[in-house]
């Protein structure tokens, strides 16, 4: 390999590990807000166990996020000064709101954590909000210098020179809301079924009617509701993100479907590889005239093909793949989540199917999946570029030589914390069993968050 | 003020506060471990008292500081990220490990011992290697033979300069931290715990001020142009030395505030905060104008001064909106008695 391109499997190794660990990060006090607020609501101890439940996960997996976030952001001007150059002169306002966003988030998790028992209820939902708030903003604020690659404002290149740099216009660069957006609802779907998947699980393993089983019953329908609600935005959100492909990277929205001639009435081509040599998708379904529509909300639209490109600018052509299982993982997940709500809701029946709950505990690794493959194909399909049509990912790349071992020390580094830290969840919470904590909500004299043998 | 200038006072200032928060956390980090199979004193818990709640607030001075280089100086994050590549990805390596496994033995009780051995290890490394950062701008070990900044790591291990920068690194860390945990233990009324930690900082001060004259005598050979100038201001370097005593007082003598208790915890660590931040003002105003001498100058490595201006609102802004955070912050975990005392040691201390 080279070096570029252990640089950047380098890179893409470390963000594809953090961005387990954030996501949930972001989903997570979603989650726990709500059911604090529940609890608020209906005095049911159960939602306060939820909370604390999941807040020691939280905790858990805020030990491996915050260092490989750490690890992102210096790893970022270690391997692509270039790059981090032209966003020190231009975007650094969302690196730099995103330190407040960081210290919010870790005042008050540790307030939320080590004072919970000192600190007024109200004063407890107020860090809650604050914890939350500060890791929607993290995950925001990155995005946005994400979306800045993809469509630079703010300033121009004169003679190899930056020159009329306006910060605050390249920080509301148009595809900013986008694909904050984006990001931010596809966290919340994320943590919702992470939480859904391990309720299934319980479920599954208990008896249907115990108290364990209602516990976790509970669980599930707060996951449900929240996740459904956020996957149907992710999807009508993902459309326009689709749309502004359309707009501004017309190669990347091309090589996502496949697409090599330049046509109005575009089809849409479902599942299926690329192949370069037919110019077109075997073995896929093929939607007449449907990719138009969705790309321009007109059958007229024009969608522009690869081959109005010069080959050297092409995305990789996989990324159709991608860009196909992250969309279907987003269509189950909504199915699911209706599944579920109408299952109990309307239709007042009372136990899931088994083959459904089955279902259920895949769904929370699915939304990680689709995740991993949502930002592989954002990432990979800006390629050749590091920010569009303006600096080459080779351009950016560190001058410096034998990054090999370097990658393997990290590769070794996230193993044995993928390791450790499923390990400590499992030790966790075997010893600390549901039952366990709901004797100690139920009793007033044990201080349940600070709680732990 | 030249803008540079403000932009580089602000720098050095969070390398200021990152320092003496890092040396507090890393060192109770490591004296967590060595005090972990001593239960009856207490200083276990002590140092995880203090640093369960504040490691992450810690850990995100660091990327305050990282951003900090690159939104206001991109020209120097660009010879920084080059050079620093080896000894940076060490860092992240050895922080990951640490703050994971940090998080880690205060979740899964029964493995504490061997998951507080791998963060204290790797803890105590970090501060070593954060300082070899400064010898490395004093530009000795950067070739530019290819045409591109490169780092000479065989000089750079090979450096008697190097090695006193890290010996003070790693003693500060003991030192300082220790002199936090007494004062934080007086403060908790572990009296065992303070004894320990009083003893600590007696053995480590001295050795980190012997180490302070280390790299002041290797510096003149390897570095004069630093030498010459940071003698320029001699007089200062006395002052620094000044506090230092006033904090050996505040160690060894009996308290003037309270009967019957040897040393002044607080004075001492006043003090010698007072003296880390006035030796530390001469070291970055010799450094100055280079960053990474002697291609990289704060004029030539600044930003545009419209993102320089935004940057700036925004650290305003940001303060005035912290800052309640913070008072609300450390009045809980460092003034409120029924953290500070608790009677029984907490199990559940988490994250
Ligand atoms: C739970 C995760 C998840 C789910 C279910 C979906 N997405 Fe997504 N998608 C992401 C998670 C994600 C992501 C990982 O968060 C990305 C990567 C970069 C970004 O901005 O968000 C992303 C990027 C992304 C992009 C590329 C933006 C760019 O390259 O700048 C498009 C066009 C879509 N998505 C469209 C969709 C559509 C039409 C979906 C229909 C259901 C969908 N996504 C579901
Ligand atoms: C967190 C989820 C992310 C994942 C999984 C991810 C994945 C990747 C991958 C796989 C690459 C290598 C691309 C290739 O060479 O084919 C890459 C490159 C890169 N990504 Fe992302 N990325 C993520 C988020 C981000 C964000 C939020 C930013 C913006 C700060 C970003 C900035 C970059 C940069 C600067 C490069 C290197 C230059 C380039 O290859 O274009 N990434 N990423
Ligand atoms: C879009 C993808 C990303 C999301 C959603 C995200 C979100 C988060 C969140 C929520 C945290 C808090 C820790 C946690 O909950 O686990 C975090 C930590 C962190 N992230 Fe990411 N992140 C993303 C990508 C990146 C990238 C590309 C960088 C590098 C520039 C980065 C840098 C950091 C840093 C430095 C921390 C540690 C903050 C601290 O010290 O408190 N993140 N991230």
């Amino acid at each position: 390999m080279d070096d570029l391109l252990i640089a950047r499997s380098l890179f893409g190794t470390t963000m594809a590990f953090h961005i387990i660990f954030a996501t949930i990060g972001v989903g997570l006090p979603l989650m726990i807000l709500t059911a604090e607020l529940l609890y608020q609501k209906s005095k049911d101890l159960e939602y306060v166990v939820m909370a604390k439940r999941w807040t020691k996960a939280f905790a858990v997996l805020l030990g491996v996020g915050i260092p490989t976030g750490t690890i992102a952001g210096t790893q970022l001007s270690l391997l692509w000064p270039g790059f981090m150059e032209v966003i020190g002169r231009v975007m650094p306002l969302p690196f730099q709101i995103e330190i407040y966003a960081f210290f919010i988030e870790a005042l008050f998790m540790s307030i939320y954590v080590y004072a919970a028992e000192r600190i007024a209820p109200w004063m407890r939902i107020v860090s809650l909000i604050l914890v939350a708030l500060g890791a929607l903003a993290s995950a925001v604020l990155i995005t946005n210098v994400h979306a800045f690659q993809g469509t630079p404002a703010g300033f121009r290149i004169e003679d190899g020179n930056i020159v009329d740099v306006n910060p605050w216009a390249a920080f509301f660069n148009a595809s900013f809301f986008v694909t904050a957006g984006h990001v931010a609802l596809s966290a919340y779907v994320t943590g919702a079924f992470v939480v859904a998947s391990v309720a299934a699980f319980k479920m599954l393993r208990n008896e249907y009617g115990s108290r364990l089983y209602k516990f976790h019953q509970k669980a599930l329908m707060i996951s449900l509701v929240v996740g459904g609600i956020a996957s149907f935005g992710t999807a009508l959100n993902g459309h326009s993100a689709a749309q502004y492909l359309h707009e501004y990277q017309p190669e990347k929205l091309a090589a996502a479907e496949g697409l090599f001639e330049t046509q109005s009435h575009a089809p849409l081509a479902i599942g299926g590889i690329t192949d370069r040599e037919t110019e077109s998708v075997k073995w896929g379904i093929e939607i007449p005239w449907a990719l138009s529509f969705l790309a321009g909300n007109s059958f007229d639209t024009v969608v522009v093909g690869l081959n109005d490109f010069p080959e050297e600018w092409w995305p990789p052509l996989f990324i159709h793949t991608l860009f196909n299982a992250m969309v279907l993982i987003g269509s189950l997940l909504i199915m699911i989540a209706f599944a579920g709500i109408v299952w109990k809701k309307f239709l007042k029946k009372d136990r899931f199917p088994k083959w459904f709950l089955w279902l259920l505990v895949t769904s929370g690794p699915l939304a990680v999946a689709a995740i991993e493959f949502g930002w592989i194909f954002a990432c990979t399909g800006r390629q050749p570029w590091v920010i569009y049509r303006i600096l080459s990912t080779a351009q950016a790349a560190t001058t410096a030589t034998d990054l090999g071992l370097l990658f393997i020390l990290f590769i070794a580094v996230y193993i044995i914390l993928a390791i450790a830290v499923v390990l400590v969840l499992l030790y966790y919470f075997k010893k600390n069993t549901v039952l366990d904590d709901i004797r100690r909500a139920e009793d007033k004299n044990v201080q349940l968050f600070s709680s732990n043998s | 003020m030249t803008d540079a200038l403000i932009a580089i006072t602000v720098l050095w200032g969070f390398v200021f506060i990152y320092a003496v928060m890092a040396t507090m956390d890393f060192g109770a980090g490591f004296w967590s471990m060595i005090y972990i199979n001593r239960e009856k004193t207490k200083a276990t818990n002590i140092a995880n008292r203090y640093l369960s709640p504040t490691w992450e607030v810690t850990n995100t001075f660091i990327v305050a500081l990282v951003v900090a280089v690159y939104s206001l100086f991109p020209t120097a994050a660009y010879t920084l990220g080059t050079v620093l590549l080896v000894p940076g990805s060490m860092i992240l390596l050895l922080l990951a490990l640490r703050s994971a496994f940090l998080v880690f033995s205060n979740i899964a009780t029964e493995y504490r011992k061997p998951l507080t051995y791998i963060s204290g290890i790797t803890g105590i490394l970090i501060p070593g290697l954060l300082i070899s950062v400064l010898p490395i701008t004093h530009g000795e070990f950067v070739d530019y033979e290819t045409g591109f900044a490169q780092l000479n790591l065989g000089e750079l291990f090979t450096s008697p300069n190097v090695y006193a920068f890290i010996g003070f690194g790693i003693s500060s860390t003991l030192f300082l931290s220790s002199v936090l945990l007494a004062d934080y233990s007086k403060v908790s009324h572990a009296m065992d715990a303070y004894q320990v930690y009083l003893r600590d900082a007696r053995i480590f001060g001295p050795i980190s001020l012997a180490m302070a004259f280390l790299i002041m005598l290797t510096l003149r050979g390897e570095a004069p142009w630093l030498y010459d100038k940071m003698m320029e201001d001699l007089p200062l370097l006395l002052f620094s030395l000044v506090f230092f005593l006033i904090g050996g007082a505040g160690l060894f003598l009996p308290s003037f505030f309270e009967k019957g208790v040897r040393g002044m915890p607080r004075l001492a660590m006043i003090a010698v905060t007072i003296q880390y931040l006035v030796a530390s003002y001469v070291y970055g105003k010799a450094h100055l104008p280079y960053i990474v001498y002697p291609g990289v100058t704060i004029e030539s490595a600044f930003t545009d001064p419209n993102s320089f201006r935004a940057v700036f609102v925004t650290y305003i802004v940001g303060f005035a909106i912290l800052f309640p955070g913070f008072i609300y912050f450390w009045s809980l975990f460092m003034h409120d008695k029924r953290y500070l005392r608790q009677r029984k040691p907490k199990e559940g201390t988490q994250s």
